[in-house]
């Protein structure tokens, strides 16, 4: 037995009940692949959280749970790599259809979708979608999704919003008074609201801009404080004003410890999904670096392992 | 069909650009000679007249025009001139201004049009009115009519054959449930108008008919004859299944009335002249025993009436 096992190393290499995600994939290379089959049995004789002992039959079983756990950190790499191979406008149609069929807590990557791209970006998302799906998303999203969110789903995505720089003030005035109305109202009274529908789906974000400003003069509150019960309203208010600072904060929730499955894999999607807009991407990481005090390099670097980690590195470095 | 007749030889734009200053020239216009290129030449030529005509002369070919020519024949050369995308942005912003307002039109633009000459109008509208469509006619419209014509404007409907029987079936069970129970406006009924494909509602009508025995544009005729929803949402159904039907609708009643409707006209004329304009001429001597050409002449008459015959294609030119 030429070398001495090196345990931890290799826990640590699988990502196991560490904070980390992703695959050290050097690490297995060298320990455990260099390993004595006898190293792997005293491997998984410690490893109580990875196998099981078959007493009976004498071996070590793998826990199912492993297997998914393995399987799901292997594949962080991947799923960036295809992700980022694609077509952005296939990437978002994609998160849209696994939103909808995922349902109620993954509506808020519809909104993301629709209120933080560009309009050019956003229709190229909707021809996508008639191409990959043979049916429209609005037509899909509208009938799969009933109630209250039904209409300000459909309304985000179907914008075709106005980019230039005319923007009349007093209607921004006169929307801003109708929208701190509506926010007051409890629940998710306020998206059923047709004009907080009208105004967020139709306006242009530049004329949202000037509302904020209205906004927090007459309530004297921030618009973007979560300021409403509906969730998926502050988060449309959050991505159509301040696109930058939502991404902070998802990032943060998925970097941490205690994320479920599912947040953690938001890292991968707002990565690929901004890595092209370079000012955006910078914008993210400054505004990360201000409210969590480190930067999202060091936070990577101490909590990812492997390719993906240095996937992710590489595609935060293109836009410094 | 088009009716659009086009020389198989066309002079290129800057010949056509200068016959054109030559019609300006002078005291009076030489309106034949507009008619004789202008209605003889399809979108990318006019175009293509349009730019060269501003580079030649230092001015925009529709502002000459403005100031040559009067009301309703200026309007016909105007809209017909104007690229497809920005004669329905400009459609679309009259209906939403007060006096000109039509929720007929805003419609007729959104259901007639493929998605992406809607699509186009969108993009114009953003270029010459620097505001979305949608942000207007969700300003200037209120209730229910917001609720359809918002939706209306922003779809992007997919545009293959494939169509979905089950859900078909579905579909029509729930119109027609919503229907029986005279709820015009539910918002199942406009989600499925404005977000299924042509193809689709096509199907789910079909399908309506096969199960009630009538069609649904019949159903829908029990309604109460002042509900101006109801006319909008039956306009709709009839745009996106049978649209030939509807401009033959909007025709009669525009040619036929004391007083001819020439805004509706103008508009329909110059609008489908290079899409389906014959298969409407066809439709419409079916419906009426007198040919569309026929209908016009008897009601209208100088420029404006050779203007309309040659975009028909009935002209000697």
């Amino acid at each position: 037995m030429a070398h001495t096992l090196d345990l931890e190393s290799i826990v640590e290499a699988f990502s196991g009940k560490n904070v980390g995600m992703g695959v050290d994939e050097k690490a297995l290379i060298s320990t455990l692949g260099n390993s004595h089959k006898d190293h792997r049995k005293l491997f998984r004789k410690a490893s109580k959280n990875f196998f099981v002992e078959d007493e009976q039959r004498a071996f070590e079983k793998c826990h199912d749970q492993f297997v998914k756990h393995l399987k799901l950190e292997f594949s962080r790499f991947n799923n960036a790599v295809v992700m980022w191979s694609m077509h952005p406008w296939e990437r978002d149609a994609r998160v849209v259809k696994k939103a909808l069929k995922k349902g109620d807590e993954c509506y808020s990557l519809i909104v993301e979708v629709a209120c933080t791209r560009s309009s050019e970006d956003l229709l190229g998302a909707r021809k996508a979608y008639h191409s990959l799906f043979d049916q429209s998303m609005e037509e899909d999203i509208a009938s799969n999704i009933h109630g209250s969110r039904r209409k300000l789903l459909v309304g985000l995505v179907s914008a075709y919003r106005y980019e230039g720089n005319k923007v009349k003030d007093d209607s921004a005035k006169s929307d801003a008074k109708i929208l701190a109305e509506a926010v007051a109202s409890p629940g998710e009274k306020a998206i059923e609201n047709d004009e907080v529908v009208r105004i967020l789906s139709t306006r242009s974000k530049l004329h949202l801009q000037q509302l904020y400003k209205h906004f927090n003069q007459i309530k004297g509150s921030d618009l973007l404080a979560g300021v409403s019960d509906s969730s998926l309203l502050n988060d449309a208010l959050l991505c159509l004003l301040k696109p930058s600072v939502y991404f902070s904060k998802i990032l943060n929730a998925s970097l941490n410890k205690d994320a479920d499955k599912g947040t953690k894999k938001w890292l991968t999607r707002v990565f690929v999904t901004r890595a092209d807009h370079s000012d955006e991407m910078k914008d993210i990481a400054e505004e990360y670096n201000q409210r969590y005090g480190e930067t999202l390099a060091q936070n990577i670097q101490e909590k990812i392992r492997g390719n993906y980690r240095d996937f992710l590195l590489t595609l935060l470095s293109k836009s410094n | 069909m088009a009716t659009l007749k086009v020389s198989s030889h066309v002079p290129s734009p800057s010949e056509d650009a200068e016959q054109l200053k030559s019609a300006f020239d002078g005291w009076g216009t030489n309106e034949d000679l507009i008619i004789s290129i202008l209605a003889h030449r399809s979108a990318e030529p006019r175009k293509l007249i349009r730019q060269t005509y501003h580079e030649a002369c230092g001015e925009d070919l529709l502002k000459t025009l403005d100031k040559e020519l009067t009301s309703d024949f200026e309007r016909a050369i105007l809209l017909w001139t104007l690229e497809p995308g920005e004669r329905d942005a400009l459609l679309a912003n009259e209906a939403t201004k007060r006096w000109t307002s039509s929720n007929q039109v805003l419609m007729e633009v959104a259901c007639t049009r493929t998605s992406t000459q809607l699509l186009h109008a969108r993009q114009a509208y953003h270029a010459r009115y620097k505001k979305s469509i949608e942000e207007d006619v969700a300003h200037h419209t209120t209730g229910d009519f917001r609720k359809l014509l918002v939706s209306l404007v922003s779809s992007y409907r997919y545009e293959g054959d494939e169509v979905n029987m089950t859900l078909a079936k579905q579909e029509a069970k729930l119109i027609h449930e919503k229907i029986k129970d005279k709820h015009y406006s539910d918002e199942d009924v406009i989600r499925i108008l404005s977000t299924r494909s042509k193809a689709q509602i096509n199907a789910t009508f079909n399908r309506y008919q096969d199960e009630h025995g009538e069609e649904i544009l019949k159903s829908l005729e029990e309604g109460d004859e002042d509900d101006k929803f109801l006319g909008l949402l039956r306009s709709t159904i009839q745009c996106l299944t049978r649209p030939e039907l509807y401009f033959v609708d909007v025709l009669r009643s525009a040619i036929n009335k004391t007083g001819t409707d020439e805004g509706a006209l103008t508009r329909i004329v110059t609008t489908r002249a290079e899409i389906d304009l014959k298969v409407i001429g066809e439709e419409y001597q079916r419906r009426n025993s007198i040919p569309l050409e026929k209908a016009i002449t008897k009601d209208t008459r100088g420029d404006y009436e050779k203007m309309l015959v040659a975009l028909l294609g009935e002209d000697d030119a």
